[in-house]
C-alpha cells in the first residue's frame, strides 16, 4: 500500500473500500477475542471459513474476526450481516447451518438465536435484545465493524476522518478548546478533565513533548480498555495522534498490561500499519505533524496504573510513583512535558473532533458528560461490557441491562471502582452513575469495573479480599500505605477468623483515614475505600463476625464447618472422590464422613454433592 | 539459553539503560524464567548495576527468578472470578499438585500461580494452562484439565 500523501488520498481510500465492502456481500461476524476465545470461537472461526471454501462461496459470504462485541455470558457470538441476525453460543459444528441459512436472503438458524428470558421467545436481531436495546453503544459500535488487524476495515468505516478534519480544520488551540467545552473526563478513574490536562502541557514551555496511552489496567474486574484496545487499536490511535497535535507532541507510547497479549499484538500491528500507511511518522497525510508511536509491555505492577509510576516504568526503572508537587504536563517523561490518558479518553477524541463538542455533551449530565463503558460481572445474569450514557442508574444496569441475578440468589451490592472504589448496597441502586454522585457515596466510577455480588459473598471477605490485593501490590514506597494496609489487613483478617473484637472496628475506621490523608498517590489515597463503604453499608456483617463468631454468607472460612448428614447421604462416593485435601472417607453405599482436622472449609464436595447431605454451619 | 540469542535481544539496545524492562521481558520470554548469567550480561551490556537490574526483576510481577515447570497453571484472582468461587479452584489445584501458588511440582510439570486478573471477568472463574484460557471453571473441570497433561502411569495425557 502507498503512502497516503494527504487527506484527499485518505477520502478516496475510504470511497473505495466503502464500495468494495458493498459489494462483498453477506458478512459473518465472530467475536475474536479473549472472552470468547475463552468459549471456543477460534475452532467456530476455523468451521465457518472452511466450510465457505468448501461451498466455494468465497465471493459471496466473507468471514470477519473482530474485537469484543459486548455479550460475553453469551459466546461465542456470531453476528451475519444483513439483517444484524445474532447467534450465540455458537459452536464449530453449527458453522455449515450458519453458513446455509447465510445465503439464502432472509434465513436465520432459529435454535442459535438469543431466548428473552422474559418471553421465552427467540429474538432475531441484535437491537431486539434487552442486554443491548438499552445501551448506548457509541465507542464500541464500531467493534463488529472492524477486523482489529487490518488498518483498511478502520478506513472502509470511515476511520483516521476525525484526524484528516483535524489537520485540515483546526489549530492545536481550537482542539483543545473543542475538548475542554466536551466536558470529557478522564476515564481511567481520576476524572480529570482531559481539556484541562491539555491545555496544561501545551502552555508547558518546551519543544520536546510526549503522550501516553495508558493500557496498564490493573483493576481485578474490569476489561473495558483491553476490549477497547484488542478491537479497534486505531480509534485509541487516531486520538491520540489528534492528541499529540493538540499539545505539539512528536512521540507517544503505548503502555501495555503485560496480562493482554492480544491487545499488546494488536496495537503493535496497528502501529506498524498506520507507519506504512503513512499516518504516523513525518508529515502525517501530507501536514506538518510529525508524530510516532511505541508500544511498550507493561512489568506487571498495578502501581504502574499510576501516572507517575508509568513514566517511571518506561523509563525502564522500577515502577514507583513520585510527589506530584510539579505536574506529568510540565515534567513527565525525561522530564519532558507529558499529557497521559486512559485508552478510553482517546478513544473518545476522534468521536468529539468529527461530531463535535455539544454532540458529545449532550449524552450524559452536566459534570460528566458522554457515555462510559461497563464491565459488568460477577453475580449477575448477564456478564459483558455494557456502555450507557453516564448518569444512568445502578439499576438500571444491573436489573434492566444485566437482567438482574443469578437464577434463587438475592443481589446484595455492586462494586464499582475496583480496590479504589466501594461496594453499594441495593438500596442505592437508584443513584445515577456518575463521577460526583459515586464519589460523595463513598464508591468512584473508576476505570469501570462493576462485580455484582449476592447472598452468598461475605462484605468483609471483600474488604479482605482488596486488602491482601493491595498489600500484595503497593510498592512499599510510602510508609501510610506499606504499613497501613498491612495494619488494616491483619484486623479484618481477625474479624474474618472470629478474634475481632469491637473496639478493632473504631481502630480500622482511624487507620483507613491516616492512610487516605498521608499516603503519596492516588492509589494509596484511595485504597481504604473497600473497607470504609462496606464498614459504612455492612457494618452489621462485621459485627456479626465480631460478636456472633459467625458469617452471615457461609464464606469465612474459620467460622464455618461442614459436616455430612447420615441421613441423606447415598454413600456415593462423589464427596470423597472430589475433595481435592483428602478429608473424606467412607465405603460405598454407607454414609461418609469429613475429618474436621483435614477439611480446609473449601466447599467442593458440597457443591458436588447431589442429596444434598453436606451441610454448611 | 544460548550466548547467541542474547546477544540477539541486546542488538541496538547496548547503553540504552531504558530498555531494561523490554530487555529482561525478551530474556524471560526466551527462557521463561531470568537465569543469574543473563542479568549480569544485561547489566554490562545497557550500562545497569547489577543491583538495579536485581532490583527491577524482583519488582515486577513479570519477572521469575527460578525456572517454572513444564506447564504453566495460572488461576485469576480477580474480583469477578473471587466472587465466583476462584478460590475452590486453588483448592482443587493445591490438593492435586501438592503445591502451594507460585510453587513447581517436585518433577517439574506443573508451576501453579495466582493472578490478580487476566480481564476476561465475565467468564470466570477463569483458569489459564499454557496460554489457553477456560472459563467458568469448576474444581472438577480443573481436575480434569490437570489429569489431561499429567502422565497417569506410563500413559501420557494428551492437551484438552
Amino acid at each position: 500500500m502507498p503512502r497516503l500523501a494527504g487527506i484527499r488520498d485518505l477520502a478516496d481510500l475510504g470511497a473505495s473500500l466503502r464500495t468494495e465492502r458493498e459489494r462483498a456481500g453477506a458478512t459473518i461476524t465472530v467475536c475474536g477475542e479473549t472472552g470468547c476465545e475463552a468459549s471456543g470461537s477460534r475452532a467456530v472461526i476455523e468451521a465457518l471459513q472452511s466450510e465457505v471454501r468448501s461451498q466455494g462461496l468465497e465471493q459471496r459470504v466473507h468471514v470477519r474476526v473482530t474485537g469484543c462485541l459486548g455479550f460475553c455470558e453469551q459466546g461465542p457470538i456470531v453476528i451475519v450481516e444483513p439483517g444484524s441476525i445474532f447467534y450465540c453460543r455458537v459452536n464449530a459444528h453449527d458453522a455449515a447451518e450458519i453458513v446455509g441459512a447465510t445465503t439464502r436472503e432472509g434465513e436465520a438458524v432459529e435454535r442459535l438465536l438469543y431466548t428473552d428470558p422474559m418471553s421465552g421467545g427467540k429474538l432475531r436481531t441484535l437491537s431486539q435484545i434487552p442486554f443491548y436495546r438499552l445501551q448506548d453503544r457509541t465507542l464500541l459500535a464500531l467493534n463488529p465493524e472492524v477486523d482489529p488487524r487490518y488498518i483498511t476495515d478502520y478506513i472502509a468505516v470511515g476511520g483516521y476522518s476525525a484526524l484528516a478534519k483535524v489537520l485540515g480544520e483546526y489549530s492545536p488551540e481550537s482542539v483543545v478548546r473543542e475538548i475542554t467545552r466536551s466536558g470529557l473526563r478522564g476515564r481511567g478513574g481520576g476524572g480529570f478533565p482531559t481539556g484541562r490536562k491539555w491545555a496544561a502541557c501545551r502552555a508547558a514551555p518546551d519543544d520536546e513533548k510526549y503522550v501516553i496511552c495508558n493500557a496498564d489496567e490493573g483493576d481485578p474486574g474490569a476489561y473495558m480498555d483491553r476490549s477497547l484496545l484488542e478491537g479497534n487499536p486505531h480509534l485509541v490511535l487516531e486520538g491520540m495522534l489528534i492528541g499529540a497535535w493538540a499539545i505539539g507532541a512528536q512521540q507517544g507510547y503505548i503502555y501495555v498490561r503485560r496480562e493482554y497479549p492480544s491487545a499488546f499484538a494488536h496495537a503493535r500491528t496497528a502501529v506498524e500499519q498506520a507507519r506504512e500507511f503513512g499516518l504516523l511518522g513525518d508529515y502525517v497525510l501530507g501536514s506538518s505533524l510529525c508524530f510516532d508511536v511505541e508500544v511498550a509491555r507493561g512489568g506487571g505492577a498495578f502501581v504502574c496504573g499510576e501516572s507517575t509510576a508509568l513514566i517511571a516504568s518506561l523509563e525502564g526503572k522500577v515502577g514507583e510513583p513520585r510527589p506530584k508537587d510539579v505536574h506529568t504536563v510540565e515534567q513527565g517523561l525525561w522530564n519532558k512535558p507529558t499529557t497521559l490518558n486512559n485508552v478510553e479518553t482517546w478513544a473518545n477524541v476522534p468521536l468529539i473532533m468529527e461530531r463535535g463538542a455539544a454532540w458529545f455533551s449532550q449524552k450524559g449530565t452536566k459534570g460528566s458528560t458522554g457515555t462510559k463503558i461497563f464491565a459488568l460481572t460477577g453475580q449477575v445474569r448477564n456478564t459483558g461490557l455494557v456502555e450507557v450514557p453516564m448518569g444512568t442508574p445502578l439499576r438500571t444496569i444491573v436489573f434492566d441491562i444485566g437482567g438482574g441475578a443469578v437464577a434463587g440468589a438475592a443481589i446484595k451490592a455492586v462494586q464499582t471502582g475496583g480496590p479504589s472504589g466501594g461496594c453499594l448496597p441495593v438500596d442505592k441502586f437508584d443513584l445515577p452513575v456518575d463521577f460526583d454522585t459515586l464519589a460523595q457515596a463513598g464508591s468512584m466510577v473508576g476505570s469501570g469495573g462493576m462485580v455484582v455480588m449476592d447472598e452468598h459473598t461475605c462484605m468483609v471477605d471483600v474488604a479482605k479480599y482488596f486488602l491482601t490485593f493491595l498489600q500484595d501490590e503497593s510498592c512499599g514506597k510510602w510508609v501510610p500505605c506499606r504499613i497501613g494496609i498491612d495494619r488494616m489487613l491483619e484486623i479484618v483478617t481477625d474479624i474474618t477468623q472470629g478474634r475481632g473484637r469491637p473496639e478493632q472496628l473504631p481502630l480500622l475506621e482511624d487507620l483507613a483515614d491516616t492512610v487516605r490523608e498521608t499516603s503519596l498517590c492516588a492509589l494509596g489515597k484511595t485504597a481504604p475505600n473497600p473497607v470504609l463503604s462496606t464498614l459504612r453499608y455492612f457494618r452489621a456483617e462485621y459485627e456479626a463476625h465480631i460478636v456472633e463468631h459467625r458469617c452471615p454468607a457461609g464464606v469465612c472460612r474459620s467460622l464455618i464447618e461442614y459436616s455430612i448428614d447420615p441421613e441423606r447421604c447415598t454413600g456415593c462416593g462423589t464427596c470423597l472422590s472430589v475433595c481435592p485435601h483428602g478429608a473424606i472417607s467412607g465405603d460405598r453405599k454407607a454414609p461418609h464422613a469429613i475429618d474436621p482436622s483435614a477439611c480446609q472449609r473449601c466447599g467442593i464436595c458440597a457443591a458436588e454433592c447431589s442429596s444434598e447431605a453436606v451441610v454448611l454451619r | 539459553m544460548t550466548t547467541k540469542s542474547l546477544a540477539t535481544i541486546l542488538e541496538g539496545r547496548r547503553s540504552q539503560p531504558q530498555q531494561l524492562i523490554e530487555v529482561l521481558q525478551d530474556v524471560q520470554d526466551l527462557c521463561g524464567y531470568l537465569p543469574r548469567e543473563s542479568m549480569i550480561t544485561v547489566s554490562e551490556q545497557l550500562g545497569v548495576p547489577l543491583i538495579e537490574v536485581y532490583r527491577v526483576a524482583s519488582f515486577y510481577k513479570a519477572f521469575t527468578l527460578a525456572p517454572r515447570g513444564k506447564h504453566l497453571l495460572t488461576v485469576c484472582m480477580g474480583t469477578a472470578c473471587h466472587v465466583r468461587g476462584a478460590a475452590r479452584l486453588v483448592d482443587q489445584a493445591r490438593g492435586q499438585l501438592g503445591v502451594e501458588p507460585g510453587a513447581t511440582t517436585d518433577d517439574g510439570l506443573f508451576t501453579l500461580e495466582c493472578v490478580n486478573c487476566l480481564g476476561a471477568c465475565a467468564l470466570g472463574p477463569v483458569a489459564v494452562l499454557d496460554g489457553i484460557y477456560y472459563q467458568n471453571m469448576t474444581p472438577r473441570k480443573l481436575s480434569r484439565l490437570i489429569e489431561s497433561v499429567r502422565p497417569a502411569g506410563s500413559e501420557v495425557g494428551s492437551r484438552a
